[in-house]
């Protein structure tokens, strides 16, 4: 019998990220694979070694970039946690309410490419329709439309826009819109339900071997959820469920993730309604920043309400202490007090300097938050300097693709594109 | 000539029009910007308005070469092998700051810029690029590829 | 509590980091049989990592395990120091997810782990010199696979 070697990747239509498949065929079975990852190793780890705490923020979005806020969220809490920081109950709250959304668009760009890959290229382009509605809401309220940084060390970056729930709640219906679309094209269609019923299937005990986590490992019907198991922001005080499924395959993964995406909008809507409303800002008086550092500097104070960039719009300092904890050693001062007064532009030139900065002592710390794919920790080593000493992200997608060669194994080489794009492989957090 | 109409052009600029809206994209997608590079695609910004919407996914049937987030030193043989198998006319299109000039990641694991390993038409700013901007890049290409002196012959 | 049971059974000295996670220092000939009946309870193997105190410490290099407790909801850490050129075992053989997770910290630190089914680079390619996650070496050190048509940087 004549073997076919066959190599899938890094540059191939169906696998969206750069990852090689090299597999060795009997006909059109599979008999052995090696998978070969490390196409999109970016440095992370070692860069963040030579980066100030608050600049390694940035290359946390870019993790797991579909859903940057939950990387954001995990090496805030992590960095919150050495230096012992209480965050404000509404940055908590935004906290939740923004994860849960990077969860949503986590959810939805995996299940737009199964749906594209096994033709049904509709299911894509309702995926990525919700998808803008949402990112409208992140767009209003971060500024940016995927990296948005806005997690930052001891809060938030900005509360959220006046027109916020109108935009939400917009987002929210499309996204239901969107997933009863996606349900009723795929959940009960016999050519999906054939290409993904029974195959792909991971054993419960072949789950926690490879060390999966998240929605992959709930799929086989294992309840662990890092939320439920460990709770941290609010989620202690919030109704959801957590969906399992039975058989571990590749259909149950995705329905799984179709029911999260219904729990991560009861979580929003519950969480939008448990917040405490934001004070109603105010039009008094308005003055140009210019004047107020020009008053500043002659020593004067100049009244009346500080005209900001608009790109600082949200960080007022009406509001600064209800999204940003009040540690004057570990956190900018709002804008006013740094154009205005001279303790103020100390205290924010004491974070920013180089050799000056954020200090926290030495020390190690392991924080985990659910992210999109399972349990996502930051491991951070402090020795006392205002660098990381060792940034280390406990990738779920990691020990998931670890198991994908034994998963294929054995099965059709059709079968390999579903199977890899329900476990919603992302390079960012693979390779680092 | 009453009641037809005809048009004069030479061939050179009936070319250049018509390559402008037939652009047959090859995405490598490698991170980040592909998620911005998707909704680009999709309905709400929708590529295919300026006669881009179709992926072809094997090089040898694309015409630009859109090089979507980070190449890394590991990825540079393959970008380069791609780039090597399309056909003439082809163009490359350097989508988001990391293959421009390597963004954020000034390491040693990244390429400083793409142009190190093939040559670059348009270059797109942006970590990642607005599907605004993405658009402008491709009307701006589109120019480029109207203006250029084209490549052609009657003779096989 | 599994817990008590391997710290008497190996005299292990407990000391609990900032996030309250039961850290233990372990030698490195005791890893394997700690690790085998920490599995009892600790079903998951969340990660293995190391961190590199070139000129803080005796042995320069700590491995460092994090295992998860799914039915007793708890996590705890492990560590073992290596030196410089020294092995420790692999545990490949109790989880399946090690494999890959040793190769990487083989790939970034160049530590290499007995009795591994498999140890080769996983995230660099295997022309790529040294270990990039190593304190000496340079950050912006880059190894290109393919001439280029400029340099990189001036």
């Amino acid at each position: 019998m004549e073997k076919m070697l066959l190599n899938i990747g890094p540059s191939h239509p169906a696998m969206h990220g750069t990852i090689q498949i090299k597999v060795e065929l009997d006909g059109e079975r599979i008999i052995k694979a090696d998978v070969e990852i490390g196409y999109l190793h970016r440095g992370f780890e070692k860069t963040a070694e030579h980066r100030t705490y608050m600049q390694v923020i940035p290359y946390t979005d870019r993790l797991n970039y579909v859903s940057p806020l939950l990387n954001n969220l995990a090496y805030a809490m992590a960095v919150e946690k050495l230096l012992g920081i209480e965050v404000p109950p509404r940055a908590q709250w935004l906290r939740m309410i923004f994860g849960e959304i990077s969860r949503i668009t986590d959810h939805l760009t995996c299940i737009a490419p199964i749906g594209m890959e096994l033709g049904a290229f509709t299911v894509f382009l309702y995926a990525i329709k919700a998808r803008e509605y949402l990112w409208d809401v992140l767009d209003a309220t971060t500024g940016a439309r995927l990296t948005t940084s806005y997690i930052r060390i001891g809060g938030v970056r900005a509360d959220v826009p006046e027109n916020f729930e109108d935009l939400m709640k917009k987002a929210l219906a499309e996204t239901r819109k969107s997933v009863r679309d996606i349900h009723g094209l795929l959940s009960r269609n016999p050519i999906f339900l054939k290409r993904t019923r029974g195959i792909g299937v991971v054993s419960q005990e072949d789950a926690l071997s490879y060390g999966f986590t998240g929605p992959v490992l709930r799929s086989t019907g294992y309840y662990y959820d890092v939320r439920k198991a460990f709770p941290y922001l609010y989620y202690d005080e919030i109704d959801f469920e957590v969906p399992l499924g039975e058989r571990g395959d590749n259909y149950d993964r995705y329905m799984v993730r179709m029911k999260e995406i219904e729990q991560s909008m009861r979580i929003i809507e519950q969480a939008m309604e448990k917040m405490e409303k934001g004070p109603v800002r105010n039009e008094d008086e308005v003055v140009e920043a210019y004047e107020a550092i020009k008053a500043a500097q002659e020593g004067k104070y100049r009244e009346g309400k500080l005209k900001l960039n608009p790109n600082l719009e949200g960080m007022e300092k009406e509001v600064y202490h209800l999204i940003m904890a009040r540690v004057p050693r570990y956190i900018l001062p709002p804008k006013e007090d740094l154009y205005r007064t001279m303790e103020g532009m100390i205290r924010h030139f004491k974070l920013i300097m180089s050799g000056h900065g954020l200090r926290p002592p030495a020390g190690e710390v392991y924080v985990p938050v659910e992210g999109g794919n399972g349990e996502l920790g930051f491991y951070i080593v402090s020795d006392g300097t205002d660098r990381p000493y060792r940034v280390h992200l406990r990738a779920p997608v990691f020990s998931i693709m670890s198991a994908l060669a034994e998963m294929i194994e054995g099965h059709y080489i059709a079968d390999v594109v579903p199977t890899f794009a329900s476990l919603n492989m992302i390079g960012g957090e693979l390779d680092r | 000539m009453k009641g037809e109409n005809f048009v004069t052009t030479t061939v050179e600029s009936l070319i250049g029009w018509a390559r402008k809206y037939s652009i047959f994209q090859y995405p490598f997608v490698t991170a980040c910007c592909g998620m911005e590079y998707m909704a680009a695609a999709a309905s709400h910004f929708d590529i295919d308005r300026f006669g881009a919407g179709l992926t072809r996914f094997t090089p040898r049937q694309a015409d630009v070469l859109f090089v979507v987030g980070t190449i890394s030193h590991k990825l540079a043989p393959v970008l380069r092998r791609v780039y090597e198998q399309m056909t003439e006319p082809k163009w490359v299109v350097a989508f988001g700051t990391c293959t421009v000039t390597g963004g954020l990641y000034d390491n040693y694991a990244t390429v400083q810029g793409i142009d190190a390993i093939i040559p670059v038409d348009i270059y797109i700013p942006g970590c990642p690029p607005r599907p605004e901007t993405v658009l402008d890049a491709l009307i701006k290409l589109q120019e480029k590829i109207r203006k250029e002196k084209q490549k052609w012959s009657l003779r096989k | 509590m599994v817990l008590e049971e391997v710290e008497r059974e190996f005299s292990l000295g407990k000391k609990d980091a900032a996030d309250g996670i039961p850290t233990y220092y372990c030698p490195g000939e005791n890893l394997f049989p700690l690790m085998e009946k920490l599995k009892k309870d600790f079903e998951v193997l969340l990660d293995i990592t190391a961190v590199d105190y070139l000129g803080k410490k005796e042995k320069r290099f700590e491995v460092v395990y994090h295992l998860l407790s799914l039915s007793g909801k708890m996590r705890v850490r492990v560590k073992v120091e290596v030196g410089e050129g020294e092995k420790i075992a692999t545990l490949s053989s109790l989880w399946k997810n090690a494999n890959w997770l040793e190769r990487e910290v083989y790939d970034m630190f160049g530590i290499e782990f007995e009795g591994h089914p498999d140890l080769r680079r996983i995230l660099l390619y295997p022309e790529f010199e040294g270990h990039p996650l190593r304190k000496d070496y340079p950050l912006k050190k880059s190894q290109p696979r393919i001439k280029l048509l400029r340099p990189e940087r001036k």
